[in-house]
């Protein structure tokens, strides 16, 4: 008979580890059982990361389509030309200064100068309306300088010039034909509401899943909850493997959001580099970044953990030894 | 430890009744030592199994006082629930083992409740599973194990955490006659060391054997007790 089951004789009892220690403990303890109880059961525990995975996938999804129409709205943004009208008044020789002016300015790639002969042959060639011109007195089109801003040139920058040229001595009017561009960047900002919209019930719906999952977990392991609250068990112990396997759920859910989307990216980019090809463009889609793949694991992980602790919040407490 | 009083379980008129039922326990004064081991007994219904859930605070008393290990029952929190039932240990004759892990998890159960270091756990888990002659099986599952073997786990789980007192609520009943008086032989052993024990029976035949306390209760009253082996009216 071993002297270790003599209760009230025997004072001596094993070192309780620290607390920072023994909570390491209990975490480490619930972080692989929580794992091996998932693991036991793979198909079940594939399907619903699969379904937390496709929910995750959508906004993410969503984020990368406006990402890529953002890059796309930027890129031709580049192509976009600058046009000043000069006043009839103003002479060639300071239309042509003008010009090298601008031509000089760090932000702009390219500036013409396109006399009012020049225009008029350029009209009269392309439009097919040359013989009605022929009916006028004077050419009636303005000397113009086609300024093309340089591929480093922010929006800010490109809007100061256009203000700064308005207003120079000489110039009529100066205007950046970029209404579709800005109707475009509108529908983008449109998009992008809708997307957040999406992506809160998005995230309301891992949260439904995983709570629905833990919830079932909790009613089949309901004896094994009385047991444990018998043996002393604290809540907080209870509770602390269910908290984990929604950990476990959001992670694989985010892995599994991952690899769809890089399955999609691969799907298209083949189709997408063919069409930027028919337009000359080296267009190529934007994958998700570091950070973002980060944040999309930290989000499931989180919603998971969520998702875990609502339910068992609200389940736990109620389960007492009978 | 606390407490100091020579009794570990004192019942202080206390009464039991369930909402819509009859009384389960009336009016019950009752001692047990310290080191001591008694059986409870009587008909199905009688209240046996109340009194445990009484002294395991599964169930509240209606009014009286209960002081377990010096601990007035009545004065405990429900969040130090957990706490106190660290220092039972608690038998049931279902056994209660959780079959999804190994002999040895389930022994080691209340010992990672306590959050002890896994080489404490391991030490202390094969000394209890050498007491009750299972240290063969700590690998194998519960479901494989005879009813007496698996029994005999959950008393490992009970005593493995020192406890100042064992319960055990109809240890035997689900044993055939040979394999009881195994149990109830385990159970003197563990008194013999010091354990003090509180069994519910009502296996009468068994537990006269042993020659051990007997308190007969019938309708939630003490009818008899023969304390110091002295049978009272």
């Amino acid at each position: 008979m071993s002297t270790q089951q003599q209760p009230a004789a025997n004072k001596r009892s094993d070192p309780q580890p620290g607390l920072l220690s023994g909570l390491g403990q209990n975490h480490a303890r619930a972080f692989f059982f929580s794992a091996g109880k998932l693991s036991s059961h793979p198909l079940s525990s594939l399907l619903t990361a699969l379904v937390i995975g496709i929910t995750l996938a959508l906004p993410a999804a969503l984020h990368l389509l406006i990402l890529n129409l953002d890059s796309l709205s930027f890129s031709w943004e580049r192509t976009v030309q600058a046009t000043l009208f000069l006043e009839d008044s103003l002479a060639e020789k300071s239309g042509r200064d003008l010009t090298q002016r601008l031509q000089a300015r760090p932000e702009v790639l390219k500036a013409e100068y396109i006399s009012r002969e020049q225009a008029l042959e350029e009209f009269r060639a392309l439009s097919g309306f040359g013989q009605a011109l022929d009916l006028l007195d004077e050419n009636p089109l303005p000397a113009v300088i086609a300024v093309q801003p340089s591929k480093d040139a922010s929006q800010a920058q490109i809007d100061a010039l256009i203000k700064e040229m308005s207003n120079t001595k000489g110039v009529e009017s100066a205007r950046i034909d970029q209404s579709w561009l800005e109707r475009l960047n509108a529908i983008i900002t449109i998009v992008q509401h809708i997307v957040q919209a999406l992506a809160v019930l998005l995230a309301l719906a891992v949260v439904v899943t995983v709570g629905n999952t833990i919830r079932l977990d909790i009613q089949n392991r309901k004896a094994e909850i009385e047991v444990m609250k018998l043996l002393g068990a604290t809540n907080a112990f209870v509770r602390r493997p269910f908290l984990y396997t929604g950990v476990w759920y959001g992670l694989c859910g985010g892995i599994l959001a991952w690899l769809l989307l890089q399955c999609v990216l691969w799907v298209l980019a083949n189709p997408i580099s063919y069409l930027a090809g028919l337009y000359q463009s080296n267009f190529s889609l934007i994958g998700l970044n570091f950070e973002a793949t980060m944040a999309l694991f930290a989000g499931g992980i989180f919603l998971g953990w969520f998702g875990s602790w609502w339910t068992v919040s609200r389940h736990l407490s109620a389960i007492e030894p009978k | 430890m606390a407490g100091s009083g020579q009794n570990i379980v004192e019942f202080h008129g206390v009464s039991k009744r369930y909402p819509g039922g009859g009384d389960a326990l009336d009016l019950v004064n009752f001692k047990l030592r310290r080191g001591e081991m008694a059986f409870l007994t009587g008909h199905s219904g009688a209240g046996k199994s109340t009194f445990l859930k009484l002294i395991a605070l599964i169930e509240r008393p209606t009014r009286g006082n209960i002081i377990v290990n010096g601990v007035n029952l009545s004065q405990l929190k429900k969040h130090h629930i957990p706490a106190y039932r660290l220092g039972l240990g608690i038998i049931f004759q279902h056994y209660n083992l959780l079959y999804d892990r190994s002999v040895f998890d389930n022994v080691a159960l209340p010992l990672v409740i306590r959050g002890l270091r896994h080489q404490d756990v391991a030490r202390r888990v094969r000394a209890a599973l050498d007491t009750v002659s299972l240290l063969k099986k700590e690998r194998a599952q519960p479901i494989a194990l005879s009813g007496g073997e698996q029994q005999r786990v959950a008393i490992a789980r009970a005593i493995v955490c020192k406890p100042f007192v064992l319960l055990a609520d109809e240890p035997t009943g689900n044993l055939d006659p040979d394999l009881s008086l195994d149990i109830m032989n385990l159970f003197q052993r563990l008194n013999e060391v010091g354990v003090s024990t509180l069994i519910a029976s009502h296996n009468i035949a068994l537990i006269s054997k042993l020659n051990k306390r007997i308190i007969d209760i019938e309708h939630g009253k003490i009818v008899s007790d023969n304390y110091k082996g002295k049978r009272l009216p």
